[in-house]
This record gives C-alpha cells, sequence and structure tokens, in this order.
C-alpha cells in the first residue's frame, strides 16, 4: 500500500482510540495523544507535544480538535490533518446520537426525573472545579482580576452578549501588553 | 432554515472560545437559551451525560443541541460547525508556526482571554446555580423545603469530592442516588 495512505489510516485508528478513550476532553486527552503519538508511534516528540498545548491555548477551538488537526498535519499533510480530526470527532459524535434518542425516551421516568434533580446539584461542583483550575492558570496582576470582574459582571448582571466580552478583553489584552511594552522600553 | 442556523451558531461557538472544555460554557448556554432549542435545566443534564461519555465537551454538546433540534442531519451540521474554525486555524498555524509562537500580537490577545474565560464560566456557573437553587426565581421561599437543602448537601459533598480528586463519574453517580433516594422517601 502507498506509504502516505498508510499513515492517514493509522493517523484515523490513533485519534479513534484517543476519541474513545479520553472522559471529560480538554487536557485529559494529552496523555493519551502523547502514548499514542510519542511513545507508540514516534510520529512526533515530546517537545512536539509541549508546541501542541502552547498552540492549542492561544487558538480558538477544544484542544483535542486543535491537537489532532496538528498531529496529522505534521504526519501526513491535509489529509493526514482531516482523518486525525474526524477520527477524534467520530466517537463522542456516535455515542452522544445514541444517548440523545434513549435520553429522550428515559426522561418521562419518575427515577430518572429525580435521579437527575440531585445530579444538577453534583455537576455545579465539577464546574466550581473546572472553574478553579482555569483561575489558577490565568495571569495574575490588576489588569487581569479587572478584566476577570469585568467579564463576570457584564455577564452575569448587565446581560451583555458574550461575544462582545470575549473581543472586548482581547482587545484590552492587547492595548494594555503594548503600553507595557512602551513602558520597559522608555 | 434550520440546519444552517446550527451550523453557523456552532461556527461562532467554535470560533470564538478559547481554551478546552468549560470554556465553551458562557457561550453555548447563551446560544441556547437566546435560541430556546434547549432549556438550562437541560443544559446542566447533558453536562452530566458528557461528563460521563468518551470525547470532548464541545463535540458532545454540539451533537445532542443539534439531534434535538434537527435531527441526525442538525447533529453533523452542529458537529461540523463547531469543528471547522479550530481545523482550519491550526492547519494555517502549522504552516507558519515559528512566527505565530514568536507573535506579540498572540500572547497579549491571550493575556487578556485568559482572565476573561475565568470571569465567564463565573457568570455561567452564577447563572446555573440560581437555575438549579431556585427554580421559580430567588426568594425565600425554598430555604423552607427539604429538597433545596439536600441540593446544597449534594452540591457542598461533590464539591468536597471534586477537589479530592473523586473521580467526575463516581460523583454523578452518588449525585443520581441521592436525589433517586430523596424523590421517593421525602
Amino acid at each position: 500500500m502507498d506509504k502516505k495512505l498508510k499513515r492517514v489510516i493509522q493517523l484515523f485508528v490513533t485519534f479513534f482510540k484517543i476519541g474513545l478513550f479520553t472522559f471529560g476532553g480538554g487536557y485529559a486527552m494529552i496523555p493519551l495523544i502523547q502514548k499514542e503519538t510519542v511513545e507508540t508511534k514516534k510520529w512526533i516528540t515530546d517537545d512536539d507535544i509541549l508546541e501542541i498545548i502552547a498552540i492549542a491555548e492561544s487558538t480558538p477551538g477544544p484542544i483535542a480538535i486543535n491537537s489532532a488537526t496538528f498531529v496529522g498535519y505534521r504526519v501526513a499533510g491535509f489529509w493526514g490533518s482531516v482523518a486525525a480530526t474526524f477520527g477524534v470527532v467520530l466517537p463522542s459524535f456516535t455515542i452522544i446520537l445514541a444517548i440523545s434518542f434513549v435520553l429522550n425516551e428515559f426522561q418521562h421516568i419518575k427515577a430518572v426525573q429525580y435521579a437527575f434533580e440531585g445530579i444538577r446539584a453534583g455537576v455545579l461542583a465539577l464546574i466550581f472545579k473546572a472553574l478553579w483550575s482555569m483561575y489558577k492558570k490565568a495571569p495574575k496582576g490588576a489588569v487581569s482580576y479587572v478584566i476577570m470582574a469585568l467579564s463576570f459582571v457584564c455577564v452575569a448582571f448587565l446581560k451583555i452578549n458574550v461575544l462582545f466580552v470575549i473581543i472586548g478583553c482581547a482587545l484590552t489584552g492587547l492595548i494594555s501588553s503594548v503600553v507595557l511594552r512602551k513602558k520597559v522600553q522608555k | 432554515m434550520i440546519y444552517l442556523e446550527l451550523f453557523l451558531t456552532f461556527l461562532e461557538i467554535g470560533a470564538f472560545t478559547f481554551g478546552g472544555g468549560y470554556a465553551m460554557l458562557p457561550l453555548i448556554r447563551e446560544a441556547v437559551l437566546l435560541h430556546g432549542w434547549i432549556e438550562e435545566e437541560a443544559l446542566i443534564n447533558f453536562i452530566a451525560v458528557s461528563e460521563s461519555t468518551p470525547g470532548p465537551f464541545a463535540i458532545n454538546i454540539a451533537t445532542y443541541v443539534g439531534n434535538q433540534v434537527g435531527g441526525v442531519f442538525g447533529s453533523i451540521c452542529a458537529t461540523l460547525g463547531v469543528v471547522l474554525p479550530s481545523f482550519v486555524i491550526i492547519l494555517i498555524v502549522a504552516k507558519c508556526y515559528e512566527k505565530f509562537k514568536e507573535s506579540k500580537t498572540v500572547k497579549g490577545i491571550m493575556s487578556g482571554l485568559k482572565p476573561a474565560v475565568v470571569g465567564l464560566i463565573g457568570a455561567a456557573l452564577f447563572s446555573l446555580l440560581l437555575t438549579v437553587f431556585f427554580p421559580a426565581g430567588v426568594s425565600f421561599a425554598p430555604l423552607a423545603t427539604a429538597g433545596f437543602w439536600v441540593s446544597v448537601g449534594i452540591f457542598a459533598a461533590a464539591l468536597l469530592c471534586a477537589f479530592k480528586k473523586v473521580h467526575p463519574i463516581l460523583i454523578i453517580l452518588g449525585s443520581a442516588a441521592i436525589g433517586i433516594a430523596q424523590g421517593y422517601l421525602l
């Protein structure tokens, strides 16, 4: 078989596995990606993994998609990135589609409704935990705290469109970094 | 046309969320509520489902909302929409990685976006808390019901477990069990 085609197929299979076996998504996926692509397949190096994390953090979209596209492109060009991305998406797409139908059928059962009443309170704790780890990773400093507080107030109380807040914060970060750089130069 | 609307809405969500996991929650919450696609309670229920199934949250929620609104083809449109921006952007970045890595503009923008994500998830969590604990609007009335305090208890216990690194699926199962017990006993 054509060597490139073989790699494209391998990429699809590998990322299908990664998509199938990571729960929670996001950073939970990184260790498995590292194991499969660096240790098993030797497609990329540990340095590449660090690069991928850095890129994934500063580009939009889910980390799983970002890293699948990036690794796929590195290993086998455009079609590699298509295969890897398709592979990582397919398991969760299929599973959720199946669950959606089941969920709609079972939602009317009393026990299921009670279960979800409990679950809703528990899930909030999981989101709180995610919020806490994002807070720890965010830059510390006056500008950063002001942005956190303002974006919270704008959306929670003033009901300003989330998209506007994101664009506003991106501009604030850009402008404040330019101002800081000028100060350092002087 | 609903399919185009699903595709474009999730395209926007995919293009404007930075950082993985729940970074997408604020935009998704706003979009589904604004379009009236699913209710806030159903959204929280689904977060629990997403935590207990493999794959990234972004793909899971896109597939679910797509299916609820427009069936299987709807879920394809939504998933494609949420994946496409990061796919295209990573392809571009992979080609000129060195320039991207050193870019002061990108660093500046990220210094504004990282704290913004914290504030935005905080705002989403705030509104979800209100929905779960005060489903009929904020008042003192629920404080006299046992259900309210059971929910608070589940939230507190789940929070403790989450920070003790108990697996999310166990937390969800535990919350479900307490929910069922409460439903039949109280």
